[in-house]
Formats: structure tokens, C-alpha cells, sequence
């Protein structure tokens, strides 16, 4: 039997729950073990299953109103226990409202990392990556013109390190966006371009939670309009394309 | 209503009868409203509505007879072994039987059930699950792990009997 120990912390490490450092050294060892990464993702596979057969049952409507009712201030009470019961009940109302808005979001902008973790990934695993190939931002900025409803800049790269490779199509939400694909010291970076209002979930720069992706990335809005720079290199190099475009867009 | 969707499926999960779990539902946003008082802002809402709602289901009759059907729990479970080549997983993908897994979950005892629950459907934290069930993490992390292991037992059990069931099909079609 191979990797022993790794998989009995596998189920940890897939619900998130291993600390930042363990979770790095998990990443890497799954990138090269192909036992440890087929049994990861069959665990994931059963864990969707299991989500997506554990939400079955739904209350009926005729109980949902008996409890509306029941939780409701009743008139005969005294005005005294009725303000009790009514300030508990708008308590308990916010705190459910912030709970599950707290969820929703978070549920909504992890799902956005992944799926634009994983066009990053389908794009480079592709046979062809780029559908105008041009390092020339001339070039490439006209190439979208018709086929996404907004327009972007991008920045000049003379004096950095960073080159245009070229450029493509891409959605999220089902929504149209611009994808960029930059090269530095042989890293591949991309970055995607779509307009804020057509995404469903509410992101902010702080959001970000790095360790549970294997790729560095950074989002911010500017402009009516949803930046993420994603890839393997460095923070730094991320952060220096990224102030790139902040530049260019300013 | 706060989480009323949530508890109720997470309750009739429990009780696996849709009167109990609307009456457990009931009590518990009764109990939550009578003491309200003892909850105290800035903890864990979601934990709390949750704990409630299980502690009233443990008092209950259903509730009493599955805790005690339940083996104990140790916190060391032998080493975790591989997933072979043929999993109950990938097989489970391709037909996407929702049906079987809900089959296999309603098999599980009740304490790896809703640990189970909590953390797959209600996506809690080990640390939300240890503190709705009232029990230690690494108790969390044993009973999701025997949970996780039984389902998977129980499904690939249920695969191969369907299987063999084809192959007998199979075998009387060709003799025919």
C-alpha cells in the first residue's frame, strides 16, 4: 500500500480543514502522486454526490405558514412579552439573514475562483490556448471588438518582464469575457476580463482565499468591470501584472 | 423564516418521517424564541438553531432509539485505505443515482448521519460540527470518517448486486 499516510488525511484536506502549510504540501504531493489524486477525486465525486442527495426534502407550504404563525407575536399577549418575542424574533431574523447571505456569498465567490481556476487550466491544457495569437496589444484588443458587449485596455509592457501571448473568448455565469494570456519567465498567466453587473456573486479584493487554490490570483473592479489575474508564478508577478492593467485602465 | 429549509430537510433526515420532523421543527423554533435570552450574539447563530433542534430530537422517541443502536466512538480508526480502481464513486458518477446515495445515507446511524449532513449538505466546519453536536473535533473527524467509509462500503455493495443482476439478465438472454 502506497501513501499511507497522506490518505488518511485525504477527507481533512478536501473539507479545508488542514492548515495553510499542511494544505501546500497536500497540493503538491497530489499534483505528482497518481494514486493520491485519483483517490482524491473520487472522494470529491462522492462528496458532491452526497450534497447533492442530502438536500431531498422540502417543507411543505401549508407547515411553512403554521410556523410562520406560531413564531408570530400574538395580540393577547401582553405588550411586554409581545416586544420581547417580536425583538427576538427580528434577532433571530437578521442573524438567519446574515448566516446564510455569509454562506450564499462565500458558497457564490469560491465557485467563481474554481471555475476560473479551472478555465485557466482548460486553456492551457488546450491544444490551442489562444484564438488571436499576437503579442501586439493592437492587435489583440481589436480581436474582441463585437464579440464581448464592453471594451477594456491593456496595458504597454515595454520595460517589464511580462509578454502578450495572445488572447481568447471565455464565459462565467454564462456570461462573455475577455481572456489574456501572459507569459513571464516561462510561467503562464491569465487574465480574465468580464463586466461586473453580469456576475452573480459579490466579490471584493479581500475575499480571496489563496490556500485553497493552487494558483496565486487577484480580482479587483475598476470601471464597471471584474479583473482576475491567475496563474502558477509568483504573488509578486501577479501583482505586478495586475497593478499593469490598474495602470492602464486608470 | 432563518434556516428553515435547512433544518427542516436536516430533520426529516433525522426522524425520516415527515410528521416527526415537522413537530421537531416546530419545537425547536419554539425553544429558539423561549430562549432566546441564552443566546449569546456574536457566536455561532447557525450552531445554536442546529443544536436546539438535535437535542430535541434526542429526547424524542425516534431519537432515543437510534442513539442507542449507535457503536461507540474511538478516535483511532486504523489506517485509511485506498480507493481502488473500481469505486462505488466512479461507477455512482456515471449513472448519477441520486436515489442509491439517499438509499445509503438513510442506512447510516444516526450520529454519522447528521455528522455527515452537516458537513457535506450544511457545509459546517469541523469546528460548527463540534460545537452543534456537542462533541470534541477529533470525535467529528472519526465519525465523519466511519460515515464516509460505510457509505461507500454500502454503495459498492449495492452496485455489484445490480451488476450481478445484469449479468444473469444477460446470461439468460443469450441462452435464449
Amino acid at each position: 500500500m502506497v501513501c499511507e499516510s497522506w490518505k488518511a488525511k485525504l477527507d481533512t484536506y478536501l473539507d479545508g480543514e488542514l492548515s495553510e502549510e499542511e494544505t501546500r504540501t497536500f497540493d503538491a504531493h497530489v499534483c505528482n502522486c497518481p494514486s493520491c489524486s485519483a483517490d482524491a477525486l473520487a472522494r470529491v465525486q462522492m462528496k458532491r454526490a452526497t450534497q447533492t442527495a442530502g438536500k431531498r426534502f422540502t417543507p411543505r407550504a401549508e407547515f411553512r405558514r403554521r410556523i410562520q404563525q406560531s413564531i408570530a407575536p400574538k395580540p393577547q399577549r401582553s405588550v411586554r412579552l409581545g416586544w420581547i418575542l417580536a425583538a427576538a424574533s427580528v434577532v433571530i431574523l437578521v442573524a438567519g439573514a446574515l448566516t446564510s447571505t455569509y454562506v450564499g456569498t462565500r458558497s457564490g465567490r469560491d465557485n467563481v475562483f474554481s471555475e476560473i481556476a479551472d478555465s485557466h487550466v482548460a486553456t492551457l491544457a488546450s491544444s490551442s490556448p489562444v484564438d488571436v495569437i499576437s503579442s501586439d496589444r493592437h492587435t489583440v484588443k481589436p480581436w474582441f471588438q463585437g464579440k464581448i458587449p464592453f471594451a477594456f485596455d491593456l496595458p504597454e509592457l515595454q520595460n517589464s518582464e511580462f509578454s502578450l501571448l495572445g488572447g481568447r473568448m471565455t464565459y462565467l455565469d454564462q456570461s462573455p469575457g475577455a481572456q489574456l494570456i501572459y507569459d513571464v519567465r516561462k510561467h503562464h498567466i491569465s487574465v480574465f476580463v468580464f463586466q461586473e453587473q453580469s456576475l452573480r456573486a459579490r466579490l471584493d479584493e479581500d475575499s480571496l482565499s489563496p490556500k485553497q487554490l493552487s494558483f496565486n490570483i487577484e480580482t479587483w473592479s475598476q470601471g464597471g468591470l471584474r479583473y482576475f489575474v491567475i496563474g502558477d508564478a509568483s504573488a509578486a508577478d501577479i501583482d505586478s501584472l495586475a497593478k499593469l492593467f490598474k495602470t492602464a485602465e486608470a | 423564516m432563518p434556516l428553515f429549509d435547512q433544518l427542516y430537510n436536516f430533520s426529516r433526515w433525522l426522524t425520516q418521517n415527515r410528521e416527526e420532523a415537522e413537530d421537531l421543527v416546530q419545537e425547536t423554533y419554539a425553544k429558539a424564541l423561549k430562549g432566546f435570552s441564552s443566546f449569546q450574539l456574536g457566536t455561532n447563530f447557525r450552531a445554536w438553531m442546529y443544536r436546539i433542534l438535535r437535542n430535541t430530537f434526542l429526547t424524542s422517541r425516534t431519537g432515543l432509539r437510534g442513539a442507542s443502536t449507535v457503536p461507540l466512538d474511538s478516535e483511532d480508526d486504523g489506517p485509511e485505505l485506498g480507493v481502488e480502481n473500481e469505486t462505488p464513486e466512479t461507477i455512482l458518477m456515471n449513472r448519477s443515482n441520486s436515489q442509491l446515495v439517499q438509499a445509503a445515507i438513510d442506512d447510516l446511524p444516526v450520529h454519522y448521519r447528521e455528522a455527515l449532513l452537516l458537513c457535506e449538505v450544511e457545509e459546517m466546519s469541523y469546528q460548527e460540527i463540534a460545537e452543534t453536536l456537542s462533541i470534541p473535533i477529533g470525535t467529528v473527524m472519526s465519525r465523519l470518517s466511519r460515515a464516509r467509509r460505510t457509505l461507500r462500503d454500502h454503495l459498492g455493495r449495492e452496485l455489484r448486486s445490480h451488476e450481478a443482476v445484469r449479468e444473469v439478465a444477460r446470461g439468460i438472454n443469450h441462452g435464449l
